[in-house]
């Protein structure tokens, strides 16, 4: 039970840094630390006590595995989160180059 | 980009090979070890990343023109959109069905079309991922400083 | 892991705000690996690199520096606003959190289906790949296509010559 715990203040100091930080770079900083607490709750939610890892052994078969369906889950998010941090990247170094900036409320101020 | 001292291409030299064999072994096994299509498309383009990053954009050919380079990427991007729905619509009349013969669980040529949805996917992997770091080296490259 | 995620959100310099986060994904990796999930640890251990390299690339490329950040005059309003979202997400955990069960006692119904019918239907030994390739097929297409689509929108914004 300490673990969701944990897991969700992970989350919560994501969501400060989203709300309180005017930095560009810091807030898709905040955003992939709560994609990797969602990432960790998905594998908590598989764990079966006593486990082994997903892969079947023809020889021994008689074992308990932690379930797969969740991992099979993470395992395509993880990738798509490099290609959307990827893109946040390439949004925030267009808008440095077109600014100089990466405050958002000198950004909002200017209106260009 | 200029590129690294001796030191580090030579290093680089040696090393990229092994990496870029080691995901397409993870590739491969992917339905029998831990790994995949994901894992070892990600491994590929790391290699290589690395050996953009100890060579510079120069030893490529990268920034001759923007047409050439806008051509390329255009055809690789069309190469990705191929290959994903090459690869996904493979089966028969079904949506993925697994058509082939199973075989024997462990053993390398085995689960049907399971390896050739890995090498898929993997191929398309490594590429998008190089594609978006080549597309940043690119734009630092061209933009008047 | 929550003393890197504090770390770096309150870092003065961008670098080391970056490679806090790295610290993050990397113990991310520990955690994967006691959980018995070695397939995400190895995707997750190149692509945090990768991510890491990206987030360099543009820090350097730019102003390191933090602007100096001071509570502005809307300050109590955005208190307001941020304890009472805190207050509803802690709802909504007490509520969730009951219904889930205790760490090691998973129940769901269909991870017994998949443990057991997998090997036998699919013939693949690595449970997790016969998951994603067969049974969740439709999922790993539309993960191919979003990754494609964000392929396009980088090559789109990063693009130099476009229509004036």
């Amino acid at each position: 039970m300490i673990a969701y715990i944990m897991c969700f203040i992970l989350f919560l100091v994501g969501l400060y840094g989203v709300i309180t930080r005017r930095n560009l770079v810091k807030i898709a900083v905040s955003m992939s630390i709560m994609e990797i607490s969602t990432f960790l709750f998905f594998a908590l939610v598989g764990y079966i006590d006593g486990g082994v890892a997903p892969i079947v052994d023809p020889a021994d078969p008689v074992k308990t595995y932690v379930d797969p369906l969740p991992q099979a889950l993470v395992l395509t998010a993880i990738v798509i989160g490099l290609a959307t941090t990827s893109m946040l990247m390439a949004i925030i170094i267009r808008l440095y180059r077109k600014y100089g900036t990466f405050d958002i409320r000198e950004i909002k101020n200017l209106k260009g | 980009m200029k590129g690294m001292t001796l030191i580090v291409k030579k290093t680089t030299q040696l090393i990229a090979g092994m990496i870029f064999m080691y995901g397409i072994y993870v590739i491969v096994h992917g339905h029998l070890t831990p790994g995949g299509g994901f894992a070892g498309g990600v491994i590929i383009a790391g290699s290589l990343i690395l050996v953009t990053l100890a060579y510079g954009g120069e030893f490529l050919k990268l920034v001759k023109e923007e047409a050439g380079t806008t051509i390329i990427e255009s055809m690789a991007t069309i190469m990705i959109i191929m290959i994903a729905t090459a690869g996904f619509l493979f089966g028969t009349k079904i949506f993925f069905n697994n058509f082939l013969p199973k075989g024997v669980v462990g053993q390398l040529v085995s689960a049907g079309v399971l390896p050739l949805y890995n090498i898929f996917v993997g191929t398309e992997v490594a590429a998008s991922i190089f594609i978006i770091f080549l597309s940043l080296i690119i734009f630092k490259e061209e933009s008047p400083q | 892991m929550i003393l890197g995620a504090l770390y770096a959100i309150h870092a003065k310099d961008l670098l080391s705000s970056v490679i806090a986060c790295g610290i993050v994904g990397y113990s991310l990796v520990i955690c994967f690996l006691l959980l018995k999930a070695p397939d995400l640890a190895i995707v997750q251990i190149v692509v945090d690199t990768i991510t890491l390299i990206i987030m360099v690339a543009v820090v350097l490329d730019s102003s390191r520096e933090e602007s100096y950040s001071k509570l502005d005059t809307h300050g109590y309003i955005s208190a307001v606003t941020g304890i009472l979202m805190i207050v509803i997400l802690l709802y909504f955990f007490a509520i969730s959190i009951q219904s889930l069960d205790v760490l090691g006692k998973s129940t769901l119904r269909m991870a017994n289906y998949y443990i057991e019918g997998a090997a036998q239907k699919t013939g693949s030994a690595n449970l997790v790949t016969g998951v994603v390739f067969d049974f969740r097929g439709y999922d790993t297409m539309g993960e191919a296509v979003v990754l494609v689509t964000a392929v396009l929108g980088v090559l789109t914004i990063l693009r130099l010559k476009g229509k004036k």
